[in-house]
């Protein structure tokens, strides 16, 4: 794997991680992020997968996963037992995300959180101008087939740290091409923050 | 075993031979001792060099060493024979594995049917009460007369797992990892139930004389249904409907209650067919050490595991209802607080307990890359440049 072929929003959490830091991915999925983590930044990781074929992708990548639910089993671990939770594109599938949150901060020093910006311009138009539930690049699916429980967008985001007293450390906001610095609520596809309690 | 076709990977190993490994004054955790100890045992591949590559295949209750290949004048395979042997999961190319049958065992190891030196007699009741520490300790001998310091794993599946949960928890650092299968850190008031009914079928047999029955008639029926309750365990409702449904036996039955269902006439086969090779009282001895095992010695787990080095692989089958999943959690919830660096995989399977003779595909994905990992010392496999 070259630099280039590492996903955007991998890259910017590889900016983040402190080297040689301790690390638990919830909803690692294939193990891609973890293993990029561990690769390039030295981290103790584990990963949290509900999936099967997911699960057996991550051992054969040597990867430390558990499988199961993100929500099950997270308020297990002592405070602070990781310097940081991951929750990239997984936020929004979660049944219980307050509950969820308040667990990662609980045990993770720092909490990234990484997840597709609903308000992007794309997605207004097609809801404003097609009447219909937006389907793009970031939100894939059909409304019969989303696995995405909540629908939220980066300002949604930035309301809910302020009212539960979140503090956002750092945020990136992407396009398919980079970084976006203006409007970002409008031009964004993804929003990852660096947020602790 | 529901006995489905297994394609096999790799090239098992062939033809094997059990081993005998004697030594003497054998102090137990009990407060008992044995004056001379023999442990039946077979191996596979090569140790190396270093005596890095040695991993320890423990049994279940009725298991024994023979874990892989074919013994000479017999077709038996071994138990676990499917992941053994070149290009399988226990890669024996690069691996030496060893396993052995159990102290109070019937298959070749010391245990209630052996012969007392001092008496001439089989010990029978004589023999000591043994734990499952015991039988790690008689392993721990055989490991030491390799000269095999540490062991790069410890391998099993329900009363195989206490075994590896007993190395460990107590000997942490002769152990490179561990590889826990459908078991417990200690029996639930369920499973020690099923224990008790299986004893006690044997015990109200006429035959089994408190265990004197060496000279005459053996307590047949009694041990042969204390293996149909625990059949009944090893499977599921679904793998049971699966295999048998409510077929009839196509046979006319000459009397009442014959085995007329296909499920009464498997487990009378699967009882009869366990008498010609186990002893009772073993079974009274092995499934009371289950009873009384404990891998918490009195504590919260998670302070047992403290400090341990050794990487853990858990691994759990949904259907498993006489080792439910919870089980395992519990052990890796003990493994999340005290730091331990701990996978688990729980398989989707209908087998229920058996599954962990039976899931072979699942099992040497998971296996054969964790020893991979464990053996190579790499975080994560492969390279790449950035």
């Amino acid at each position: 794997m070259k630099y280039d072929e590492i996903r955007l929003d991998h890259r910017v959490i590889l900016e983040w991680v402190e080297p040689g830091s301790t690390v638990l991915d919830l909803g690692c999925g294939t193990g891609e992020l973890l293993y990029v983590l561990i690769k390039e930044k030295r981290v103790r990781g584990q990963g949290v997968e509900i999936d099967t074929q997911s699960i057996y992708k991550c051992v054969a990548k040597g990867l430390t996963v558990l499988h199961g639910d993100i929500d099950s089993g997270l308020a297990e671990y002592k405070k602070n037992s990781f310097d940081y939770v991951i929750l990239n594109q997984s936020l929004q599938q979660i049944k219980h995300v307050g509950q969820v949150l308040n667990d990662a901060l609980h045990v993770g020093k720092k909490v990234v959180v990484g997840f597709p910006n609903f308000a992007h311009y794309k997605s207004r138009f097609q809801v404003f101008f097609g009447g219909k539930v937006p389907v793009t690049g970031a939100l894939p699916f059909q409304w019969y087939e989303t696995p995405n429980l909540h629908f939220l967008s980066i300002s949604d985001f930035v309301n809910y740290c302020r009212l539960r007293k979140i503090k956002i450390e750092k945020e990136i906001c992407l396009s398919k091409r980079g970084v976006v610095r203006a409007y970002r609520n409008l031009f964004a596809q993804t929003g990852i923050f660096l947020v602790s309690k | 075993m529901a006995g489905t076709k297994i394609v096999l990977e790799g090239d098992g190993v062939g033809l094997v031979e059990t081993r005998y490994f004697t030594f003497s004054d054998f102090e137990l955790e009990e407060g008992g001792r044995i004056d001379l100890v023999t442990i039946a045992y077979e191996t596979y591949g090569t140790l190396n060099e270093k005596k890095n590559n040695a991993i320890l295949i423990l049994h279940a209750l009725s298991g024994d060493a023979h874990v892989a290949g074919i013994n000479s004048g017999q077709n038996n395979p071994g138990w676990w024979d499917p992941l053994i042997g070149s290009g399988r999961a226990f890669d024996t190319n690069k691996y030496f594995i060893i396993c052995s049958n159990v102290l109070g065992g019937c298959r070749g190891s010391t245990g209630p049917a052996t012969v007392n030196a001092k008496t001439g007699r089989p010990y029978a009741l004589d023999f000591p009460v043994i734990t499952i520490n015991d039988m790690v300790d008689a392993q721990k001998r055989l490991v030491d007369s390799f000269g095999v310091d540490k062991l790069l794993a410890v391998v099993g599946g329900s009363m195989g797992g206490m075994q590896v949960l007993s190395w460990l928890t107590r000997y942490p650092d002769k152990i490179r990892s561990a590889i826990p299968i459908a078991t417990a850190a200690r029996h639930s008031p369920q499973q020690i139930a099923f224990g008790e009914v299986g004893r006690q079928a044997i015990m109200a047999d006429p035959q089994w004389k408190y265990g004197n029955y060496y000279d005459g008639f053996y307590p047949a029926k009694g041990l042969a249904v204390a293996r149909m309750i625990g059949h009944i365990t090893y499977m599921s409702d679904v793998s049971m409907a699966d295999k048998f449904g409510r077929q009839r036996k196509d046979k006319a039955q000459p009397h009442k209650f014959s085995a007329d269902f296909e499920v009464e006439g498997y487990l009378r086969y699967r009882g009869e067919n366990f008498i010609k090779r186990f002893d009772a009282n073993s079974y009274l001895y092995i499934t009371k050490a289950m009873d009384h095992f404990d891998a918490s010695q009195g504590k919260a787990l998670q302070d047992v595991l403290c400090g341990i080095k050794a990487r853990v692989m858990l691994i759990a089958f949904k259907s498993d209802w006489l080792y439910p999943v919870y089980q395992s959690k519990e052990i890796l919830k003990a493994c999340k607080l005290s730091g331990v660096d701990a996978t688990y995989c729980e398989i989707e399977s209908t087998y229920g307990h058996d599954a962990f003779l039976l899931e072979v595909k699942e099992e040497t994905h998971l296996i054969g890359h964790f020893l991979k990992k464990v053996f190579y010392e790499y975080e994560v496999t492969g390279h790449y440049e950035i």
